[in-house]
């Protein structure tokens, strides 16, 4: 993989430009993922975008912004609003041999695709023992902190997690998010990918009542132009500690982040970037290291993906933990509007759970 | 003002629901009079380049080409040769033949689930011979005869109904559900309807880029319920796909009557007509006008003319499946009252009144037809038949799952191989 920055968990924490990969640039996540489908359309003649919105207009997040006017509208084109048209066509497409990457305009929306998402395109390789594949890339904004409500705000990642056949990848940098991205559409299975929509513009540190931070100034806001990917299945070690093991990804990183810098918490934070494949590798040797765990996310508590981390640790590493796992997670209520910040599992709730495992 | 729930002082008529009841029930006199039988040849033929709305009046029709007189008529009569006759008769008998056999292997516990297309064998089979070899075929589960026509080998079928060591897709789906990209006929999948938006995906994907290929996609009465069969249809429209919707309306979905899938207010071709594509009603048991229309249907969408709906106007002559039994919700005389016949019988006939073909030959051909299943079923046998052992390797059930396998897996399958170890100490009785 010579044109391929590869990362590996020790060797950084994810942000090194390459001369192969072209100037580096500041993004936010937007520019980024969409320089990520620029750079594939340029690639591969196969890639094909389609969505609600995201043609002429450029999406609703601007993220397929110019794509259409450079690639043309066989290329990237608007579609009827129908999730399950939107997968089951892609089906159709990779069927064909398309590489196609289909939006989900709010992950909150996918829910009429999931029997084209779950009963065809993550069974279709299993099923035909290898003769059709679904190599396609669903991406769609997710997650909440933006007065979406019930409708704009939800964490699915866990519906899909459970399903065999499908990978689900979720960046937490605009760096990170452009080579996963790529990854995803280089991938020859069908591939879950939600940005979360929160840390487009910049990264949410959960202080909901400080001014906003952009990307601006960050390293893991400088991003080559052209291609590189990051490998699926790899965490990234956003800090070093041995107090506690942060296990998080999204928006969440940077709040995790955020609360151990302001309580002088030594935490080893992994952004785990995929969820499904899982870098246990790297879960079990942090945890065995600092033998504290706490598992962040902002989806519903039950049965969200916080419960497999927390079973994975506890069969897995029991004997060097000197505390139980904790989860930090949304509550189980739907998303609400006025009272979103009291949802969002924000600086105290982390700062609780973080206090309790020291305890102990 | 009313309250809701207060009927007093309220003079509004009480409403009442419909819930639709099918004509006859175990026991009783079936007349299927109030059928429409249209006079073979009578229904007119537009051009393939028609707009979409002169289609519709057929949609209320029944395109038929073969009148009583066994004989082809009118504008719609494909005048194929009397080899693609011949031809297409005998794919229709292997079909019934495999059909036979295979029942009878599910009832002598071979392998545990089959489905009989009996009645319906020229809805697949003479659709077949109407699109190109490499033309994509999105099938529902009643689509043997797609196969069949294609030349699919009857020990391959019958491997993958065995679940054998032989069977090319490693014994992971239920039987029936075949599958093969040589012959371009899409994985089954057993979710109903799926397979329609997967259709128009491939053709407009065929379509962007400059290809020839168009996608023919088969779907039950029943299904066109589903939302799958509405996102297909608006997808389809919209950008023009060269995609064939072939609705089988067998009257039946399992014990539920096409009533309830709206049959009672419109015809299933008639959905066509909201969404602007063309649309067809046709005999579906009249061999030579299934050809006619999806060969029209063919043309029109190889000629950047979009998608056709077609409704073959059918009987669902067996059970749904193996595991069904119709004499529970359904009057037996239904199936030698059908109007439109069988069109296996229809088929010989119309070669018979033609000279090309005998009751002698049909006949002898029905006997090879049985020797040929038989001996592909003995040949299948040596690979195993479902449950005694002959299967695919354990490890198999974890491949494909992804291009690669994961860790969690390599870990479940590494649980798997123990499992057996422990349940089997001294190994696999040979």
């Amino acid at each position: 993989m010579s044109e391929a920055i590869e990362h590996d968990l020790q060797a950084d924490t994810g942000i090194g430009p390459s001369e192969d990969a072209g100037e580096v640039k500041h993004m936010n996540m937007i520019e980024a993922i969409n320089s990520a489908l620029d750079v594939m359309l340029d690639r591969d003649d196969n890639v094909t975008l389609l969505g609600e919105d995201i043609g002429y207009f450029g999406g609703v997040f601007r993220c397929t912004a110019g794509l259409q006017e450079k690639y043309g509208k066989t290329r990237v084109f608007d579609t009827p609003i129908s999730e399950c048209g939107i997968i089951g066509v892609a089906v159709g497409m990779g069927a064909y041999g398309l590489r196609p990457v289909p939006e989900i305009q709010f992950a909150d929306y996918i829910y009429p695709g999931l029997d084209q998402l779950i009963s065809e395109a993550a069974r279709l390789r299993y099923r035909s023992a290898g003769e059709f594949i679904a190599p396609m890339t669903v991406r769609s904004p997710f997650g909440g902190g933006i007065f979406g409500g019930q409708t704009h705000s939800q964490s699915p990642e866990a519906i899909f997690t459970h399903v065999s056949g499908l990978k689900t990848v979720i960046p937490a940098t605009p760096y990170d998010a452009k080579g996963l991205l790529i990854s995803c559409i280089e991938d020859n299975d069908p591939t879950i990918f939600f940005e979360p929509k929160r840390i487009y513009n910049g990264p949410f540190d959960g202080f909901y009542d400080k001014p906003a931070k952009s990307w601006k100034g960050r390293d893991d806001a400088q991003v080559p132009e052209g291609y590189y990917k990051i490998p699926l299945g790899k965490a990234r070690q956003v800090t070093e500690g041995d107090q506690l093991t942060i296990l998080t990804y999204g928006t969440m990183v940077h709040v995790a982040q955020a609360v151990c810098e302001e309580k002088g918490v030594e935490a080893e934070i992994l952004d785990l970037r995929t969820l499904v494949p899982l870098d246990i590798e790297a879960i079990e040797a942090s945890v065995e290291r600092t033998g504290r765990c706490l598992i962040v996310h902002e989806a519903t508590r039950t049965s969200g993906f916080g419960a497999e981390l927390s079973a994975l640790v506890t069969e897995r590493c029991f004997y060097h933990l000197e505390a139980a796992v904790e989860r930090v997670t949304g509550f189980d209520t739907p998303y609400p509007h006025s009272l979103e910040w009291a949802y969002f599992p924000g600086p105290v709730r982390i700062g609780e759970a973080i206090d309790k495992i020291l305890a102990e | 003002m009313a309250k809701a729930g207060d009927k007093e002082g309220s003079n509004r008529p009480a409403l009442a629901l419909h819930v639709p009841e099918p004509k006859y029930r175990p026991g009783d006199k079936v007349d299927f009079s109030h059928i429409q039988v249209p006079e073979a040849g009578a229904a007119p033929r537009p051009d393939e380049a028609c707009e979409a709305k002169e289609t519709y009046p057929l949609c209320d029709d029944l395109i038929r080409v073969l009148g009583d007189d066994d004989k082809a008529h009118g504008p719609w009569d494909p005048r194929l040769d009397a080899d693609t006759l011949r031809r297409m008769l005998r794919e229709m008998a292997l079909t019934r033949a495999f059909d036979t056999r295979m029942y009878r292997a599910q009832r002598q516990g071979k392998t545990s689930f089959y489905m009989k297309c009996t009645g319906e064998e020229a809805t697949s089979v003479c659709a077949t011979h109407a699109l190109a070899g490499d033309d994509m075929i999105f099938p529902s589960y009643r689509q043997q005869g797609c196969l069949i026509a294609r030349g699919y080998e009857p020990e391959e079928m019958i491997n993958q109904i065995y679940s054998n060591k032989a069977d090319k897709l490693k014994g992971r789906q239920l039987p029936i559900m075949y599958c093969s990209k040589r012959l371009s006929f899409f994985t089954i999948s057993g979710n109903l309807a799926t397979q329609l938006p997967q259709a128009t995906g491939f053709a407009m994907a065929s379509a962007s880029k400059g290809d020839s290929r168009i996608a023919a996609t088969w779907v039950g009465e029943g299904s066109t319920a589903e939302g799958d069969f509405h996102s297909a249809l608006t997808f389809a429209t919209v950008y023009n796909a060269p995609v064939i919707f072939n609705v089988i309306n067998n009257q039946w979905a399992i014990s539920s009557f096409s009533g309830f899938a709206g049959a009672e207010r419109a015809t299933f071709a008639a959905r066509a007509i909201g969404y602007g594509m063309a649309g067809l009603r046709v005999d579906g048991n009249d061999p030579l006008a299934v050809y006619a229309a999806e060969r029209w249907a063919a043309d029109r969408a190889r000629a950047n003319g979009g998608p056709t709906l077609i409704e073959h106007f059918t009987y669902r002559a067996e059970g749904h499946s193996t595991s069904d039994d119709p004499s529970a919700y359904r009057s037996a005389e239904e199936r030698d009252e059908w109007p439109m016949g069988d069109p296996v019988m229809r088929l010989k006939n119309h070669l018979i009144a033609l000279g090309e073909w005998s009751e002698e030959q049909q006949a002898k051909q029905d006997a090879e037809l049985d020797t040929m299943v038989k001996q592909a079923q003995k040949d299948a046998e040596k690979n195993g038949i479902l449950g005694h052992g002959l299967h695919h390797p354990f490890h198999t059930m974890f491949e494909d799952v992804f291009e690669d396998l994961p860790w969690h897996l390599q870990e479940q399958a590494d649980q798997a191989i123990r499992e057996r170890e422990i349940k089997f100490p001294e190994g696999l009785k040979k």
